[in-house]
């Protein structure tokens, strides 16, 4: 029942990062092989706040939001707008190119060791129930991904700007000339995905760990589980987490020799088997 | 490329067929400057005697990346995961060098078909879906063989990886010497070798039909191409090619390791690639030339922060120069032609 319960809370926090990835990659059909750096941001936004400032923990996590979504508004002006036509190879290659710089120059800038972080003393300790122990932290990320997948759900489903986004996504030229400012719907969901990564990054320095190589590391993570749960879709992305992450913790545990093989077959399995992904429709 | 000739009787159509092999002949024989770029790897051993190692690599990256040509320049399939073979090329070299089989050429021909069967098995998983699709399983392929060697520590050393493989000398004649003088011209016949019979592969009409796939692979099928054994027949080569890199690289480093099998092997390679040009052959070459002799030189300044340098001549490169270094030359090449002959138009009139 641990197992499972720490799955599901690794689920959760992959959940968290990849979501973004799953609304520019899977809604936007851009490759963006970067989307770990914008997590990234967000967790050294965090630590810096926190261990230089002495921020508390919950007041660092609007900073590691908005610093990422920023940036992002910034490169999406800058560079990524012009690569949205551009083939995915192109964008693989433009984004690793990111990706690279970003590697190299948090190096630079803060060392290769890892950052520590230490939670305030509410989020540390286990709640003891029959048959399973409970992490405080673990439990504040199964709720924090929960809240944060029924509230895209809702805006992606019931907001105008949601509809909107879904409008630019399916046909961008009615949706310009329905008098949807395209352009604009693309930067703030870039934005978007952007922001929820460095929430993400945050919330995951605990049991992910903070080194420059961070985006390299988990990119393969995000990438399973936007493919696997489909593109562009939610609750795909959360039903793709939770499996990749029980799988993994559980594999870890169960099977040490094989490590993260599991979930590699896992994702290839299901590729071969639905190459759109569990939940994805068919590309048009 | 299409012969503007309407085949109207079987002799037009027989003299038509005629001119295209004609022109398929000619593009097919060797060019003056392609003689001059054989010439720089011998040169090479005489001017940097010092930088056996560094050649070599430069030697074992091209080839690497001529392999990965094959498939992507050539057949238009997209890949994350190339390391793989490679990896499974060196790590047969390594595995037979414990067991006192160091035979080198025996190690390349083990290398290639091990790495053709990897090949051959896995293009049915790639050869399905989107590019997306294709990026991520040719990148699980990779990862899960990573992880494999990573745990099997036994067969494989783990993170150690397997040091001192013992080779014997290449054709029980040439010993590997300690400054990677024999390495070097073994890695660059063995280049040389596969390059000469990879030009042949492209220019025959197997490679023809590759391209024909590349433009529209709709259409093949009514030309009585079989498009799926086509590309499954040039991921398997294209496997075997990087088998042989990564047994080469085995044989003169005389040592294994883990990051043979790793994603930014697999990412470097693709930017090699990118970075040279496509679907040219050369293209991988001068990539590799120009990626390692940057390296080598940007880390000398500044061994940590080389990487940040890379990204953003990827990035540049993406945006400005999306033909790679070949075909950036080409059309500006086409250009400057196009010029000078509107100038003596204009001259003339």
């Amino acid at each position: 029942m641990t197992i499972i319960f720490d799955g599901i809370a690794f689920g959760m926090l992959l959940f968290l990062i990849s979501v973004g990835l799953s609304v520019t990659l899977g809604l936007m059909n851009f490759v963006n092989l970067a989307h770990g750096v914008f997590a990234m941001v967000g967790g050294y936004v965090c630590v810096v706040l926190l261990n230089d400032w002495g921020l508390p923990f919950l007041a660092t996590i609007p900073f590691a939001i908005v610093v990422p979504g920023v940036l992002g508004v910034v490169l999406e002006r800058l560079l990524y707008r012009r690569l949205y036509e551009a083939s995915a190879l192109d964008q693989v290659l433009f984004s690793l190119g990111l990706v690279f710089m970003a590697v190299a120059a948090t190096h630079y800038f803060f060392g290769a060791r890892q950052q520590p972080l230490h939670l305030p003393d509410f989020l540390t300790g286990q709640i003891h129930l029959p048959g399973v122990d409970i992490g405080v932290y673990r439990l504040f990320l199964v709720v924090a991904g929960l809240i944060v997948a029924a509230l895209l759900q809702w805006s992606v489903i019931r907001t105008p700007f949601g509809a909107r986004l879904r409008a630019a996504v399916d046909n961008q030229g009615t949706a310009r000339g329905l008098g949807i400012d395209v352009n604009r719907v693309f930067m703030l969901t870039f934005a978007l995905g952007s922001a929820l990564a460095g929430l993400g990054g945050a919330l995951g320095v605990e049991m992910l760990g903070l080194d420059p190589e961070f985006p390299v590391k988990y990119l393969v993570y995000f990438l399973i589980v936007v493919t696997v749960g489909g593109g562009g879709n939610i609750l795909g992305s959360l039903w793709a987490a939770l499996l990749l992450g029980v799988a993994d913790v559980a594999g870890k545990y169960y099977v040490p020799q094989v490590g993260a093989f599991i979930i590699y077959a896992i994702m290839v399995v299901i590729l071969i088997l639905r190459p759109q992904g569990l939940f994805g429709r068919p590309h048009h | 490329m299409n012969s503007p000739v309407v085949p109207q009787s079987a002799n037009d159509a027989r003299a038509a067929l005629h001119e295209t092999l004609q022109r398929q002949r000619r593009s097919a024989r060797w060019h003056a400057l392609e003689y001059l770029f054989w010439c720089l790897p011998v040169l090479a051993y005489f001017l940097f005697p010092g930088n056996y190692l560094l050649l070599s690599q430069i030697a074992i990256t091209s080839l690497f990346a001529l392999s990965l040509d094959l498939i992507f320049g050539y057949a238009g399939i997209i890949s994350l995961g190339h390391a793989a073979f490679f990896g499974v090329g060196a790590y047969t070299v390594g595995l037979l060098g414990l067991r006192g089989m160091g035979d080198p050429l025996t190690g390349l021909l083990l290398a290639a078909l091990f790495a053709a069967v990897l090949g051959f098995l896995s293009s049915f998983l790639v050869l399905r879906g989107s590019d997306l699709a294709r990026l991520m399983v040719t990148l699980g392929v990779a990862l899960m063989l990573y992880e494999l060697a990573n745990k099997f520590t036994r067969i494989t050393g783990g993170v150690d990886g397997i040091p001192g493989i013992e080779i014997k000398p290449i054709l029980g004649l040439f010993e590997f010497d300690m400054y990677g003088r024999v390495g070097y011209v073994y890695a660059v016949v063995v280049l040389f070798v596969l390059f000469w019979i990879a030009r042949r592969i492209v220019h025959s009409p197997f490679g023809q039909s590759l391209r024909g796939i590349q433009m529209n692979a709709q259409r093949m099928p009514a030309l009585g191409v079989p498009v799926h054994r086509r590309l499954v027949a040039v991921y398997t080569l294209g496997a075997a090619y990087a088998g042989v890199a990564g047994a080469v690289l085995a044989q003169t480093n005389q040592f294994v390791s883990l990051s043979v099998l790793g994603f930014e092997n697999s990412a470097d390679l693709l930017l090699i690639l990118i970075l040279g040009g496509t679907g040219r052959l050369y293209g991988g070459l001068i990539g590799a030339i120009v990626f390692i002799v940057a390296k080598h030189l940007l880390s000398d300044i500044n061994p940590q922060y080389w990487q940040f340098w890379l990204g953003l001549a990827l990035v540049l490169l993406v945006m400005f120069a999306r033909g790679g270094i070949l075909g950036t030359a080409a059309q500006w090449l086409r250009a400057r032609r196009q010029r000078t002959q509107q100038r003596s138009q204009e001259g003339a009139a």
